[in-house]
């Protein structure tokens, strides 16, 4: 293994700002794996810090395969991670949505510009990505409808499913989309949860992350081959929205199957604890996403369900 | 008369409410203008617009034709909680436009007011920078549309207008989402986030009663001249960024013109009392942004100059 520092900077007062790599293997620039980009991100952080530990081992018994270099970058914004915040701590711009970034231009853009130097050249690039929305999610991999994805390749993931969608304008500027348009197989791997660590899911997406490198050849480290992958986009989930606001009271989450009529949730009174709402499932299908924090705003995203 | 166009239900005994005042003229008029300002919540001084807009125009009802539409608050959960963004949503507001019905409560909202504005014969965007930089009153117009609005730009009082390239992030605004549906609109920067800076407040009016004039809703007095704003097609826009992180002191005044060559700002170290960077004019031209704000990062934007010549 080889540490290095993508980017040091200097801070009024903080100590100082550094991006940390590291290598593995050596040859053809074949995955690079980028974490937290966000101070929330820790579920992220903690997925890296298991991915480097298990690559020490792999590099250590000669399991990564001659001709392929590896690199993870596990925190990009440890400086707002160290102040529970989520965006860059002075501006509160977001790191993932400068990309490419601009060497010369703001902060955020430098640091998003130090690291696409670094990774976009990588045959593969995997970014543990977070919504927009707080909320769990079924471990998947997604991937932007840009026209360069390959979801044959996506399914070496073996996670249970593929999530295609369409990007939208402000979607131009994070770090998967600038991946693919300059060459990169990119994939955001959404593992569940983001600003806790849960370790059954994160598991789950470092162990995807393995079998992928092996399945592409590029580590030697069989295991069973996860779940048979499948495709979905927007068009096969159906969105379940809140149609009161109050306290919610979720009987259902993430990765639950429930048929049509079940009973999903319940909107509480804040004040009497009386029900003001009963959120039912409009499908039969599987929880792909469930919203996560207690309180709920009328008119939100509760569930998304993959509608079969 | 005072409309509620958005309401929805916040956990705890509280609705996000998102009221507009509609001015309806004592004449005769078809036409309707929207002034809408607090998309982000730092940025205040398009109030102070609203306010004596709107108090100027109740007082002389009879001078106007068609409909003034006035909307201070698109994101009033930010404004009063000194936030620029949407409390509890990560997404920048101004860059989810036009919304979505079935979408997000945010987008949801956000469709909602892109639907209320759409139509409008013209829309007056009214940001303020943010909390570390302050603007020349200026009228950012995308080359797309600077064809047809740049003839409203300098109508508006202000001392630049800035033609900016098209860039597809900058398609999920709510002036490019209306433009696209043939509602024109112009986004006015000027001052600085979190303060009122009264004289472009009372020259932005100015050049509002003066463009309905143009647009034949306005019958009352309004000034002969107003101010003929330079056009960024005309030279380049020179960006300063610090190189080092430190406490910035600034040499000039804002809106000030430089040579080549003049000390804009020094970069310092108050622990060792040292100077850590001379940023210097790299043109001559006008600064028409300068940081106020002290902290600095490496990268900061310090200024941004105007000039007819090259910057580099």
């Amino acid at each position: 293994m080889r540490e290095e520092i993508l980017l040091q900077m200097k801070s009024p007062y903080r100590d100082d700002f550094k991006i940390r790599a590291f290598r593995f293997g050596e040859g053809k620039k074949s995955m690079a794996i980028v974490g937290s980009l966000r101070g929330d991100e820790v579920q992220q952080q903690f997925i890296c810090s298991q991915l480097v530990k298990n690559l020490i081992e792999l590099e250590k018994n000669g399991c990564i395969l001659p001709g392929h270099e590896i690199m993870v970058i596990p925190s990009a914004n440890h400086f707002s991670m160290n102040i529970n915040k989520r965006f860059w701590a002075m501006d509160n711009t977001d790191i993932n949505r400068m990309f490419p970034g601009y060497e010369n231009g703001e902060t955020t853009q430098r640091i998003a510009s130090a690291i696409f130097e670094s990774v976009k050249d990588y045959k593969y690039g995997i970014q543990l990505a977070s919504y927009y929305i707080p909320g769990q999610f079924i471990p998947h991999v997604r991937m932007m409808d840009t026209g360069y994805q390959n979801t044959n390749i996506a399914k070496r993931f073996g996670l249970p499913y593929i999530f295609i969608r369409d990007p939208k304008p402000y979607d131009t500027t994070v770090l998967n989309y600038n991946w693919q348009v300059f060459g990169t197989q990119a994939f955001s791997i959404f593992s569940g949860d983001t600003n806790n660590i849960n370790k059954d899911t994160a598991k789950i997406t470092w162990i995807s992350i393995l079998r992928f490198m092996h399945k592409s050849k590029i580590i030697n480290f069989p295991m069973h081959d996860g779940f048979i992958s499948k495709t979905i986009s927007d068009t096969d989930t159906v969105t379940v929205k809140s149609d009161d606001a109050g306290i919610l009271y979720a009987l259902k989450g993430a990765g639950d199957e429930v048929k049509k009529g079940d009973l999903l949730a319940k909107i509480l009174d804040p004040f009497t604890g009386a029900t003001r709402s009963q959120i039912l499932s409009p499908v039969k299908g599987a929880i792909f996403f469930a919203h996560q924090k207690p309180l709920i705003h009328q008119n939100s995203v509760l569930f998304k369900i993959i509608n079969w | 008369m005072i409309k509620t166009i958005v309401s929805e239900g916040l956990p705890i005994d509280e609705r996000l409410i998102i009221k507009k005042n509609i001015i309806k003229g004592n004449k005769e008029g078809h036409k309707r203008i929207c002034i809408v300002t607090g998309t982000h919540g730092d940025e205040l001084e398009g109030q102070y617009v609203c306010f004596e807009l709107n108090r100027l125009l109740n007082e002389n009802l009879h001078f106007l034709k068609g409909t003034v539409e006035i909307y201070p608050a698109l994101n009033p959960l930010g404004i009063d909680s000194v936030k620029r963004g949407i409390p509890t949503f990560d997404l920048d507001m101004n860059r989810i436009f036009p919304g979505e019905e079935g979408g997000h409560l945010i987008e949801h909202i956000v469709y909602q007011i892109t639907e209320d504005l759409k139509g409008a014969d013209m829309v007056i965007d009214i940001h303020a920078s943010n909390i570390f930089l302050r603007e020349m009153p200026q009228v950012r117009i995308s080359i797309e549309m600077a064809e047809k609005l740049v003839p409203f730009a300098q109508m508006l009082n202000i001392d630049f207008v800035w033609v900016h390239d098209a860039a597809t992030v900058l398609q999920s605004t709510l002036s490019h989402s209306l433009n696209s549906k043939n509602t024109p609109t112009l986004v006015v920067e000027m001052g600085i986030g979190m303060r009122i800076t009264r004289e472009y407040g009372d020259r932005l009016i100015e050049g509002i009663f003066k463009m309905m004039s143009e647009m034949d809703m306005w019958d009352g007095p309004v000034v002969d001249v107003v101010s003929e704003p330079e056009l960024s097609t005309n030279g380049e826009v020179c960006f300063l960024n610090a190189d080092t992180s430190g406490i910035i002191l600034p040499n000039i005044s804002h809106s000030m013109y430089v040579k080549k060559g003049d000390l804009l700002c020094k970069i310092v170290d108050p622990l060792e009392g040292k100077v850590l960077q001379e940023i210097l004019s790299p043109v001559n031209g006008t600064v028409f942004t300068l940081r106020t704000y002290p902290v600095v990062y490496e990268g900061s934007l310090v200024a941004r100059i105007f000039s007819t010549e090259k910057c580099k």
